[in-house]
This record gives structure tokens, C-alpha cells and sequence, in this order.
């Protein structure tokens, strides 16, 4: 019984606590103050709660578990159909402990429409679950498209000065991508009759009809990923969003077009997939290398972390597309380091944010002397991000190189270049941030960290460094699941092989 | 003919039977009423609307007066969703009669005669009935546009919408007397049978077939013959404007069904590609022409058109499929209009009404439930899930690549892109943006109660979307 809604509870729990929210009546003040202890309370308890998935997730197995089926239109097959394996059990988790860190990054940042910037938070947390955990095609995109909206309030109503214009590219875009796989899935309904996705990996797709929809699922998928030349959305987005809101762009948005590739478009389209492939890898090469460079010359912090983003999924991509254990093991632990290490850069930003009010490189510098323990935090989560071993990004990045290795030396080395230019421009924003004279007056009142924070990055750096020594934890409960899907996608290739053998 | 056999023909109309009969009493009774009349009759209409909503429930599928006149599923579900937007256009203009100083105790009337027109063209089976209905509503339309008779404004939008009604009646009536040149007959099941039997048809009886379809393009204010709407929309009082945003357009929407797909479903291969090629021109024109205006009505003037447009894709389709989509569109377009039309109305700044985009600015600050239900009608206006409009769009579309229509489903739904950039806009403006001068405080009750009960319903669509989808796809078979 537990077992069967637990994932219900945990997709509409936040939900039921944004609706909570809403019901306050009184003075703004105490507004504001409920909504802020009542949102982190929700989001500590969901996360709670799906530690619970943990508990009973079996991992030696690859089918779905802990799966809910209510049937919702019958006259389309489509059912409210949630479940989880290994690719998205790590997933659901980062996005339940990301949301009350997340919270408790805005408690004193966010200063006007509590309310509402905690419900938005709250539905967010809903909508991406949902999404992690929808094995219907329609209501995945239900979910998938849903959280646009409040990405879409929390960066216009309480981001930077061009929110504007960042919000608006920011939906656009994704929308433009979204319609497109709207499409997809309507004519993979009304070639096959059902939106289940458990048929739909079953179902051969003619060769041409894969062609097209793995395009759209591709390009949806590409926006979010995002992938080059697709990915200016990001800068903006990241640039104008309040701390939170990039914590979770970062942290989860991004995975989403991974996640994507690894349900959708390999499973189901596995000749399309196998087509496309040199494609993929090209765009993550020029993703990789474009952007580590624009991030070289960038001169506010946010900026040159969002493209260090780009650099960092085309890794990931490269990864999936490798279809080999390794390389897709290895994405899915650096899609999780990543959601970690730079959700915690972009909280190290924040903080000096909050305090000074620019996130310009040049103003600071020398703010080691008056915030030591914020250098050494900024200092560790820059290691990480640059991959030295011991912190997660490594595993992950190793992983993906020996992936890539055994496919294709070129690409290897081709991503392998992105480390040198990643390190570089990490170290160089660093130093020049940290280190050097304290010459700008405004900084010698600088505060350290205060408990709050330090609270806030003390789970972060666990899991990282959790994740860099013993990442059998992570792997062991998705290996199953990944064993499947390569095996999956190598059986499907081979009866295509023999198909064209015998038709010759 | 005895009385019994005259009573059996005329029972399937008895609906409008009744709503006529009912409609001129009141008529009467208002004559020789006091001046406060109009509560009375306000309310008389909207019970009489309610009883006849009860009455078409309950009619049965048969046809009567030799055929003239059809009664089915597809009518009776277009029927209700009339009466519904009757009903509520009486609703939310009650305030608005209140205020102005001549006691207009016709206009209720007025509504109640168009509704009847509507119901007639939801039901017509003969071309005589077709452009007998359609003007029996234009003409109680034409007068309710000018009911304000003292301002320049809506005279002029009443004049012009007079004007072009006019020109599209005779384009219509044009078009119906060509085609019984070429098949000899007005009635439907005439003409299908005409169709079946002739193999090769005559390109002057296309001709007539074409300009019917312009005729009620125009009626339905699809692109390139939607010139009249943003004028009209802008000029007459907004609830009249929501009036006309909502029940003709689907009562036109379901003759142009109706007639396309009943009489002249052999010639499909021939109209297929004209209801296309109006459906892009619509969406397209309906998506770009709305970046640039500044006055909400005429942007929902454009949005209308362009949710036509979306509905033509629907007909495109020219199967059960594609009228069940329409239906469902229908649905969800019905409570996104009321929405949005109360959501209008409650724009009053120094108690009169405004209606510029950029009164709205700041709305979420100084009405946080009005500014959040508007952004759901916006949202579901631009189908994001999980809302209504989501739904509506996504059966569609379905329909669309259902009939192998691809082409036509990727420029459709990449305009929604395009519509999806205005309707943004004005959340930008309720959310972004810091409020400069206020608008009043809400204070009519029953546009209040329509805001919230329209937004309710269009958030937990997904719950009714099985019953709703089975009753379209049972009301989606044409004829008996």
C-alpha cells in the first residue's frame, strides 16, 4: 500500500503545501515568515519521504518499481502511470534534497512576495518529480512543459534587471523545442494507439517515421540539455535568475535533456539513435570546446558558471551516446556531480551576491582574508567542478573518457581538451575572486559565512565527496537498469542487421 | 393533418419552440412593465435559457419538417455550449445595463432571439434553413452591437459590422442558390445523395461550394475574412463583445461543420486543402497581428481568430476524429472566454472601464486572485499543461496527423509559439511589473464568481476529460 503511493505522495506532497501556503491570511510580515518555515517543512518532509525510495528500491532488478497505475482518459489508453528504475531514482532524489537547500538559499534573499515565491518553488518541486518519475508519454509532457511556468515567475518576477528578456527567451525557446516533441508523441499515440511508455519501447518504429521523431525528441531535448548551438538561452536565464532559481536550473533543468535521452530517445528509437550519433557527438564537441572558451573571457561570475554548464553537459551527452555501460554509468554520475558541484558554485556566488550586490569578477578579489571559511568552500567546489580526484566530478569524467575511448579516440580527446580549458578558466576566476590584495575598499566589512549557509553547503560537500571515494552507492542501484537499456538498444541494432542482411 | 401528426413533426424543435414562443411574451410583458423591468427579465431569460437547455437534453435524434430540420447528438452538445455563453453574456452584463442610463430591457430579449438563430444553425439541414438561421441571428446581432446607441463608438462598430454581415449574407446566399443550380435540390441529405451518385462534379457547383465557405468564414471571422472582428470587438461594450467572442462563433463554427462534412463530404479531396490553407492564414495572422496591439480586446479579437483557426484544423481533418477535436476545442475555448471576458469586465479604473493592456500593469500586487486567474486563461489560452487549453489543442492535432495532415500540424503548432509570446506578454505585465496606478476594487459579484469558476474548471480539466471526450465523440457523428 506504502509502496504503491509512496511516489503519489512525493510528486503532490510540496503541491499540497503550496496550496496550504495560499490559505494564509494576515499581515505581510507573518506571511512571509509562515510561508518561508512552512515551505522548507514540506520540502524537508517530501525529501524525507523519498529516502523511502531507497529504502525500497531492489537494485538488482531493471524493471519499474514501486509503480502506481490509474487509468485517466481510456478512450486515448493514457493512464496517471508513475514509477521509478535506476536511471531516475538518483534524479528524484537530487531534486528532493536540492528544493529545501534551495529554500533555505532564499530565506533572507527574497524579500518581496514570499508567498508567492515559495509556491512557485513548491509546484516546481511537484512538476519535476512528476516528470522524473511519468512512464506516460502524456503525462511526462504534462509535467515537462508545466514547470516552465514557474521557472518562467521566479525568474521574471524576482530576477535581475533584464528578467525580462531572459524569462521570455528562456520560455520561448524550450517552448519551440516542447511543441515540436508534442507532435512526436501525438503521432507516436496515433501509430500505436496508447501514450504508455512501457508499449512504446516495445514497439518497432519504421525506420523513416524514427528519423522524424527522434529529430523532435532531439531537438526538445537539445534545448534543455542544452547543447550548442542551442544553449543562449542559459546564460541569460542563469544571469537573471535569483540564486535559487539557477541553483535549480543548474541542479535539475539541465538533466532533463539527458534524462530525456536516455528514457525517450535511445529506448525507442534505437536506429534513429544509432544514425544520429556522429551528429551528437559533433555538437557535444563544439559544446565542450565553444563554450569553455567563451566562459574564458567572461567577467561575471554567474555567466562564466552557466557556460562552464554547457561545457560540462556536452561531456554528458558524449556519454549517453556512447552506448557502452561505462559511458552512460558515467554521464548519469556526472549529470548527478554536476547538479551538486555547481549548484554549489552558484550558491558560493550567491552568497557573496547577497552581500555586495554584483557579481562582477573585477570588483572583488583578496576575500580570503575576511572570509576564510568561504574560501575554503568556494575553493573545494571549484576543485570539484574541475574534476580532481576525490570529488565526484572525477569519477564521472573518467568514466566518460574511458567511454569515449573505446568508441571513438578522436571525440576522446576532443572532450579531454574541455578538462584543460575547464581548469583554467576555474582557476582563473578563483584566484582572481579569492585571492590577490584586498584593494576594493567595500570589502574589508565582508562577512563570513553565516551558520545558515554553512548549513546549506554541508550536505553538498558530503555528497561530493560521498560521490568522488565510494561511487559504488550511486552505480550499484542503477547498473540493472543501465544493463538493460545497452542491451536493449545492442538487441535492437542486431535484428536490424539481420533484417537488412536478409532483405539483400 | 390532424393535430396529433402536426404536434409529433413540430416536438424535435420544441426547444426553440419554446424558447420563441417565451422570448415574445417577455417582449411583451416588458412593454407594458414598470421601469424596473430589467431585473425581472434578466432573470426570466436566463431560467427560460436554463429550461431550454433542459429541453434539448431531453429531444430525441429524428428529423422533422420534412427533413428541414436535424436533431442529434452533434447539435445538442453545440446547443449547450450556446446556451451556456447565452446565459453567461446575460450574467455579466447585468452590472453593465444597470449603469447605463436607458433602460434597455430588450437587450436580454435580444440575446434570447440570436440564441435562437444560433440553435437553429446547429440544426439546420437544408440550405433555406441554413441562411434563414444565419440571419435571424446576424440581424438580433447587428442590433445588440449598437445597443449603446449613444456613443459614436459602438455605432460605428454596429454599422460596420452590419455593413460586412451583410456582404457575407449575400456572398452565403449566393453560394446556396449556385449549388442548387448545379444539384437541384436545398436539402443536405439531396445534395450527399446528388454527390454519391454524380462522380464527376461540375467546377460550378466547387464555385458554389467556395463561396458558401466564404460566407461563413465571415461568420466565423476566419482569416482572410476577419477584418470586421478587432473593430467590432473594440467598439461595442465588452459584454457584448463577450458575447460575440463566444456563441456565434460556434454556432457558426458547427454550420460550417455540418455542412462540410455532411452534404459535401464526397468532395472533401476538393475543400480539404481551402479549409487548410484558411486554417494557416488564420493562426498565422491571428499569432502576429496580436504582438502589436495594445487595446485587450482587439488582442482577443486576434486570439479569437486565431483559435478559429485552430478549431478549421480540426474540420481540416474532415472525420469524426477531427469533429471530436473540435468539440473538445470547443470546451475548452468556451470557459477560457467566459474567463477571460470577466476578467474584462473587472478592469475599472475611477469607476469606468478600462481596457488597455497596460492597465493591467502591476495586477498581481493590488488583485492577486484576479491577476492569477487571468495568467490561467493566458497559460491555457497558449496550451501549456495542465490546462484546458493543453487538451484542446493537443485533440487537435491529433486529429490533424489522425488524417496525415503533417504539414498543416507543424505550422500550427509552431504559431502557437507565436500566440504563446502575447499571451506571456500580459503575464509579464500582471507579474513583472510594478503597479503605478491601481484599478478599482472588484465589486461585481457575479463577474467575480464567473473569473474564479472559469479558472477552477480550466486548472481541474484533466479530471473531466473522460467523460467530456466520450460525450464528444458520441455527439461526433453528423446526421442521423
Amino acid at each position: 500500500m506504502i509502496k504503491q503511493w509512496l511516489l503519489t505522495i512525493i510528486i503532490f506532497g510540496p503541491m499540497l503545501g503550496a496550496a496550504f501556503i495560499m490559505t494564509f491570511r494576515g499581515k505581510q510580515d507573518r506571511i512571509a515568515y509562515l510561508s518561508r518555515w512552512l515551505a522548507l517543512i514540506t520540502s524537508s518532509l517530501v525529501f524525507l519521504i523519498s529516502l523511502l525510495i531507497l529504502v525500497f528500491f531492489e537494485p538488482d532488478s531493471a524493471n519499474f518499481q514501486l509503480v502506481q497505475k490509474i487509468n485517466w482518459i481510456p478512450s486515448l489508453s493514457s493512464s496517471y502511470h508513475v514509477g521509478v528504475d535506476g536511471i531516475s531514482i538518483w534524479f528524484i532524489m537530487m531534486s528532493t534534497l536540492l528544493t529545501p537547500i534551495c529554500i533555505l538559499a532564499s530565506w533572507e534573499a527574497i524579500q518581496k512576495r514570499v508567498r508567492e515565491y515559495m509556491v512557485a518553488f513548491l509546484v516546481l518541486e511537484s512538476m519535476i518529480v512528476g516528470m522524473f518519475c511519468a512512464l506516460d508519454i502524456l503525462l511526462f509532457y504534462i509535467f515537462f512543459e508545466a514547470l516552465l511556468i514557474p521557472i518562467f515567475l521566479i525568474i521574471g518576477v524576482w530576477g535581475g534587471v533584464h528578467r525580462v528578456y531572459a524569462a521570455f527567451k528562456f520560455f520561448l525557446y524550450t517552448l519551440v523545442g516542447s511543441v515540436l516533441m508534442l507532435l512526436a508523441i501525438i503521432s507516436m499515440y496515433c501509430y500505436t494507439g496508447t501514450t504508455n511508455l512501457l508499449t512504446l519501447m516495445q514497439t518497432r518504429f519504421l525506420p523513416e517515421m524514427q528519423t522524424w521523431l527522434w529529430l523532435a525528441f532531439f531537438f526538445s531535448f537539445a534545448v534543455k540539455v542544452p547543447m550548442w548551438p542551442l544553449h543562449t538561452w542559459l546564460p541569460d536565464a542563469h544571469v537573471e535568475a535569483p540564486t535559487a532559481g539557477s541553483v535549480i536550473l543548474a541542479g535539475i533543468l539541465l538533466k532533463i535533456g539527458g534524462y530525456g535521452f536516455l528514457r525517450f530517445s535511445i529506448p525507442i528509437f534505437p536506429d534513429a539513435s544509432a544514425d544520429f550519433t556522429p551528429v551528437v557527438y559533433a555538437l557535444s564537441v563544439i559544446s565542450v570546446i565553444y563554450t569553455s572558451l567563451v566562459a574564458l573571457v567572461q567577467e561575471d561570475m554567474k555567466k562564466m558558471i552557466a557556460y562552464s554548464s554547457v561545457a560540462h553537459m556536452g561531456f554528458v551527452t558524449v556519454g549517453i551516446f556512447t552506448m557502452n555501460i561505462i559511458g552512460v554509468d558515467g554521464s548519469i554520475l556526472y549529470m548527478l556531480s554536476h547538479g551538486i558541484v555547481s549548484s554549489a558554485l552558484f550558491l558560493c556566488v550567491g552568497a557573496i551576491y547577497d552581500r555586495m550586490h554584483t557579481r562582477a569578477i573585477k570588483f572583488y578579489g583578496g576575500i580570503a582574508k575576511n572570509m576564510p571559511r568561504y574560501a575554503i568552500i568556494f575553493m573545494l567546489f571549484m576543485l570539484a567542478s574541475i574534476g580532481l580526484p576525490g570529488t565526484s566530478a572525477f569519477i564521472g569524467e573518467l568514466l566518460i573518457l574511458t567511454g569515449a575511448f573505446q568508441v571513438n579516440t578522436w571525440i576522446a580527446a576532443f572532450i579531454a581538451s574541455g578538462l584543460i580549458l575547464g581548469a583554467a578558466y576555474m582557476l582563473h576566476l578563483y584566484r582572481r575572486v579569492v585571492f590577490g590584495k584586498l584593494e576594493n575598499e567595500k570589502l574589508n566589512t565582508i562577512l563570513d559565512l553565516s551558520p545558515r549557509e554553512i548549513a546549506i553547503f554541508t550536505p553538498l560537500i558530503i555528497l561530493v565527496f560521498c560521490m568522488g571515494i565510494y561511487p559504488s552507492i550511486f552505480t550499484d542501484m542503477m547498473s540493472a537498469s543501465v544493463e538493460s537499456l545497452i542491451t536493449n538498444y545492442k538487441a535492437a541494432l542486431d535484428e536490424n542487421a539481420i533484417i537488412n542482411l536478409t532483405a539483400r | 393533418m390532424d393535430l396529433a401528426s402536426t404536434f409529433s413533426i413540430i416536438t424535435p424543435a420544441s426547444p426553440e419552440i419554446f424558447l420563441v414562443i417565451s422570448a415574445l411574451t417577455l417582449l411583451m410583458a416588458g412593454l407594458f412593465m414598470s421601469t424596473n423591468s430589467l431585473k425581472i427579465i434578466s432573470y426570466s431569460t436566463i431560467i427560460i435559457l436554463l429550461l431550454t437547455a433542459i429541453l434539448v437534453i431531453q429531444s430525441e435524434n429524428t428529423l422533422a419538417f420534412q427533413g428541414l430540420f436535424i436533431s442529434d447528438n452533434f447539435a445538442r452538445f453545440i446547443k449547450i455550449i450556446i446556451i451556456l455563453g447565452a446565459v453567461f453574456s446575460i450574467l455579466i452584463s447585468f452590472e453593465h445595463l444597470k449603469r447605463s442610463e436607458n433602460n434597455l430591457f430588450e437587450y436580454p430579449l435580444l440575446i434570447l432571439f440570436t440564441t435562437l438563430g444560433m440553435m437553429l444553425m446547429t440544426s439546420a439541414n437544408d440550405l433555406i434553413l441554413l441562411y434563414m438561421s444565419v440571419e435571424l441571428q446576424s440581424i438580433a446581432l447587428y442590433v445588440i452591437a449598437t445597443i449603446q446607441r449613444n456613443t459614436l463608438k459602438s455605432t460605428e462598430a454596429g454599422l460596420k459590422y452590419f455593413v460586412l454581415g451583410a456582404l457575407s449574407s449575400g456572398i452565403l446566399l449566393y453560394g446556396c442558390s449556385i449549388i442548387y443550380g448545379f444539384t437541384g435540390t436545398t436539402s443536405f441529405n439531396g445534395i450527399a445523395t446528388f454527390l454519391s451518385t454524380n462522380r464527376s462534379t461540375s467546377p460550378g457547383l466547387i464555385i458554389g461550394l467556395i463561396f458558401l465557405i466564404s460566407g461563413l468564414a465571415f461568420k466565423v471571422s476566419i482569416a482572410p475574412f476577419h477584418m470586421w472582428t478587432p473593430d467590432v470587438y473594440e467598439g461595442v461594450p465588452t459584454p457584448v463583445t463577450a458575447l460575440f467572442a463566444l456563441a456565434p462563433k460556434v454556432a457558426a463554427l458547427a454550420l460550417f461543420l455540418r455542412v462540410m462534412i455532411d452534404p459535401f463530404r464526397d468532395l472533401l479531396i476538393s475543400w480539404q486543402p481551402i479549409i487548410a490553407f484558411l486554417s494557416i492564414v488564420s493562426v498565422l495572422i491571428g499569432g502576429l497581428a496580436a504582438i502589436m496591439q495594445t487595446n485587450i480586446k482587439r488582442l482577443m479579437a486576434y486570439s479569437s481568430i486565431a483559435h478559429m483557426g485552430y478549431s478549421l484544423i480540426g474540420l481540416a481533418s474532415g472525420n469524426e476524429t477531427g469533429v471530436t477535436s473540435v468539440l473538445m476545442y470547443l470546451t475548452t475555448y468556451t470557459f477560457t472566454i467566459i474567463g477571460t471576458f470577466s476578467g474584462i469586465l473587472c478592469m475599472r479604473r475611477n469607476d469606468s472601464p478600462v481596457e488597455n493592456i497596460s492597465d493591467l500593469t502591476g495586477l498581481s500586487d493590488t488583485h492577486p486572485i484576479m491577476a492569477l486567474a487571468l495568467m490561467i486563461f493566458m497559460l491555457s489560452m497558449s496550451g501549456i499543461p495542465p490546462l484546458a487549453g493543453f487538451f484542446g489543442k493537443w485533440f487537435i492535432f491529433m486529429s490533424a496527423i489522425d488524417a496525415d495532415l503533417y504539414l498543416l500540424a507543424a505550422i500550427g503548432i509552431l504559431s502557437t509559439v507565436i500566440s504563446a509570446f502575447y499571451y506571456l506578454r500580459i503575464i509579464k505585465i500582471m507579474y513583472f511589473e510594478e503597479a503605478i496606478e491601481p484599478l478599482d476594487a472588484i465589486i461585481d459579484k457575479k463577474s467575480q464568481l464567473a473569473l474564479c469558476g472559469s479558472a477552477m474548471i480550466i486548472v481541474f480539466f484533466f479530471l473531466f476529460i473522460k467523460p467530456i471526450h466520450n460525450t464528444a465523440m458520441s455527439s461526433s457523428i453528423i446526421g442521423i
